[in-house]
């Protein structure tokens, strides 16, 4: 490919060797442990959900049982496939005879391995039939109806309330919506559980359930039916529970998941070790379900400066890319993020993001990239926000971008209403037609502005992942050279969820999901 | 639906600005003119209009307008709205609570902390409890800061520590004390059905509790928060939209040397 900002393809070449140095370094960690996310995630895949009388999901009962018992490191598919053998019960029954006390499942006396596996066979194949039937799903969905064309417009739903949600989405989605983000509740990501059931009371968003998955994917099947086009849903994996929600969505049909690598640690003080492991499984399943997963790289220009920082995003993409790849997710499937956050009173500002959105489609030419609206200089003046949402758009449409999260006039306000959505999609639609082409016709200037800083970006990238790939991920996270944030490896949330791996340790998943698709 | 490009309305009532009696203005002094927009959950058509229309009117606006509707989805019908307004406000006799400082610059803020002071002021900042966005305390503390005000952490005088999002009040008091803060930032930024206010009361609680209260200057921020709702709460400044780290600075500078002047009267 021609790069139309002269950029230099040997030093991207670089610059993703030396990702991937660093990414095949974490998961020589990563292959190592396991944590209570995973484990339970294993008990969903094994056929186990529900609560108790208390609310608390069955997944967790069963894999605190084990951990309280000091042998979570064998894992929980061991125990529950050497209880099957003994008990002749099925994974669900034990989960329940484990929460009643009948049952513990730690001192069943040990059958071979080999019994173990072939008595889980049967039930893992179905699960990995039941996320198979679902991909095919989608895929014959977008056959018969077809799809909006990209910038596929992604608009947020927050209304705290399912049913309300619903009402939102299936507006949007009329008015031009290809992707519905249903926002979830503040510091769900926090909670190492997933609620169960359908919800009604969330504080700017709504619960992240099965049921709420459930309820939201047959509306937009419904709405999409009636628009001849297919209507895709987003969450979130991320937070303490990456590869359950993961799990989760791929049994309902989700189409897009947030799933970054670092965003829980750097902007929820995630222990660092807990999310690498994490993410890796949940990008496994994300993958095996035909899931585009977006990256959280805008995040660190609302903290950090959007024209300073610009690097950290690139770098921050390409180790997210090879990341990804380990995990088996293929290019086509990676929603690479970045933004458009520079300051608004930047002179030949829209100059500078126009090159860096260029620059990072020619980097990532078969990614589905995911572009973020203005937020951090989102003052309350919507019709200047508006302005700036159509600025964005313009570069949108320019470079091709894959994902083009609609900024809201509203932002820093509320959260979106009916009418705010119904401003933003029209925005969008009138500049992607009447723009439509531009990228086609325009050249970047010789020696101009633009080349410039693409260029100069590209070189910064590979500094800091050289610096990056001498100092370890691990360390490089705890002398912050990401966001400014700075992070201890054995500091945050959930590291007493980490374990490593003991003797009779299975996760079959692993293999099945990323040899056949 | 518009009226034309000029308006053709008689304009026969009193244009003098009596500041006893404001109005909105448009134009014309006293037209009252106001635009609004809003979406009414009724299908669309001149049911809805005139529904729009009724409601301007139940508003106190006169000649209502609808300049603009739309279906945003059957059922739901969006307004862009105009009228003039038939209620005033008496400006003279308003009086709002305001944070007692006079602002300054980071270097006049250094070199009072210098000469009043005599040491760096240390403080805390966070945004506490369930909240995850960092944007507010950001822009206060981080070096860069937000719109060409510096941030606390570029002050010569000041020791900040931005400790990000989600932190408990526990955790933050700990903190404040193992740091030796002579000022907490608390930042909250989604505030839906009034969690903020329980975290904010929450932290004023266990301070006193702690007996810390009186010896930390309490200062919160955040889009929805005014000095009025901070004083209401238990802090001693509130800093809403539109504040930068130099309001926040020469506030906590000004108030440290106010009280230590007080004790030694």
């Amino acid at each position: 490919m021609q790069s139309k900002l002269g950029l230099d393809f040997k030093k991207v070449d670089h610059a993703r060797e030396l990702a991937g140095k660093i990414a095949v370094d974490i998961q020589g960690f990563v292959d190592r442990y396991s944590t209570v996310a995973v484990e339970r995630t294993l008990c969903r895949l094994a056929g186990i959900d529900g609560v108790d009388d208390n609310m608390v999901p069955l997944p967790n009962i069963v894999v605190d049982y084990i951990k309280e018992r000091g042998v979570l490191s064998e894992g929980v598919l061991f125990f529950i496939g050497n209880a099957m053998v003994s008990e002749g019960l099925s994974p669900q029954e034990i989960a329940v005879k484990v929460s009643s006390g009948e049952l513990d499942i730690t001192r069943i006396p040990f059958t071979s391995k080999e019994k173990i596996e072939n008595t889980l066979n049967p039930i893992i194949n179905s699960s990995i039939n039941k996320i198979k039937a679902r991909r095919e799903r989608r895929e014959n969905y977008i056959k018969s109806m077809g799809e909006g064309p990209r910038p596929y417009l992604y608009v947020i739903v927050a209304t705290g309330n399912i049913y309300e949600d619903v009402v939102q989405a299936e507006a949007a989605a009329r008015q031009g919506a290809d992707i519905i983000a249903v926002i979830r509740t503040t510091g769900q990501s926090l909670l190492d559980y997933v609620p169960y059931g359908a919800t009604t009371e969330g504080f700017g968003g709504t619960f992240a359930t099965q049921e709420n998955f459930r309820i939201m994917r047959s509306a937009l099947d419904k709405t999409g039916e009636e628009l001849g086009r297919y209507i895709r849903l987003c969450n979130y994996c991320s937070g303490l529970c990456m590869p359950e929600i993961a799990v989760m969505g791929a049994f309902e049909g989700l189409d897009v998941m947030l799933n970054d690598a670092l965003y829980g640690i750097l902007f929820r003080d995630i222990n660092m070790q807990r999310t690498l492991v994490d993410q890796f499984f949940s990008r496994v399943i994300n993958g095996f379900a035909g899931v585009i997963i977006n990256t959280g790289e805008d995040n660190y220009l609302t903290t950090a400066d959007a024209f300073e920082e610009a690097h950290t995003v690139l770098a921050s993409d390409l180790i997210n890319e090879q990341l990804a790849l380990i995990a088996g997710l293929p290019q086509s499937q990676m929603g690479l993020g970045h933004a458009f956050e520079m300051d608004p009173e930047l002179e030949n500002g829209f100059i500078y993001e126009l090159a860096q959105a260029q620059m990072t489609r020619e980097i990532f030419p078969e990614a589905p990239l995911k572009y973020m609206p203005p937020t951090k200089f989102m003052t309350g003046n919507i019709f200047r926000g508006h302005i700036q949402d159509a600025l964005f758009n313009m570069i949108g449409i320019w470079t091709g971008q894959g994902i083009q999260l609609l900024g809201m006039p509203t932002e820093a306000i509320h959260t979106p209403f009916m009418s705010d959505r119904y401003l933003s999609i029209e925005n969008a639609k009138y500049i992607f037609k009447n723009m439509r082409k531009i990228g086609d016709e325009m050249e970047f200037k010789e020696d101009g502005i633009a080349r410039k800083r693409a260029n100069e970006v590209l070189d910064l990238s590979i500094e800091l992942l050289e610096r990056l790939e001498k100092e370890g991920l691990f360390s490089a996270l705890e002398k912050g050279f990401f966001a400014n944030v700075k992070r201890a490896k054995n500091g945050g949330k959930g590291l007493e969820g980490v374990v490593e791996k003991g003797d009779n340790y299975m996760n079959p998943f692993v293999n099945l999901m990323m040899g056949g698709k | 639906m518009s009226g034309g490009l000029y308006s053709m309305q008689s304009k026969e009532f009193d244009k003098t600005l009596d500041l006893k009696s404001v109005k909105p203005y448009g134009d014309t002094m006293n037209d009252g003119k106001v635009q609004l927009s809003f979406t009414l959950p009724v299908p669309t058509g001149e049911e809805a209009i005139e529904a729009a229309k009724q409601l301007l009117k139940k508003m106190g606006l006169d000649n209502p307008q609808v300049v603009f509707y739309k279906e945003l989805t059957p059922g739901y019908t969006f307004f862009n709205c105009y009228g003039s307004c038939n209620h005033e406000v008496d400006f003279t006799t308003i009086s709002v609570p305001k944070v007692d400082s006079s602002v300054m610059d980071m270097h006049q803020t250094d070199d009072y902390i210098k000469e009043n002071v005599g040491r760096s002021l240390v403080i805390v900042g966070a945004s506490t409890g369930t909240d995850a966005h960092t944007v507010g305390i950001d822009a206060i503390m981080n070096m860069k800061g937000y719109a060409g005000h510096y941030g606390l952490e570029r002050y010569e005088m000041i020791e900040a520590y931005n400790l990000g999002s989600q932190v408990l009040n526990e955790e933050f008091i700990a903190k404040a004390l193992e740091l030796k803060a002579d000022a907490l930032l608390v930042s909250q930024t989604v505030t839906q059905k009034d969690v903020h206010i329980k975290n904010m009361v929450e932290l004023v609680e266990l301070l006193e509790a702690e007996g810390l209260r009186d010896k930390i200057i309490l200062v919160c921020g955040g889009p929805r928060i005014s000095h009025e709702l901070a004083k209401e709460l238990g802090y001693d400044a509130g800093f809403g939209m539109n504040s930068y780290a130099d309001d926040v600075a020469s506030y906590i500078a000004q108030e440290y040397v106010r009280r230590a002047s007080n004790k030694n009267l």
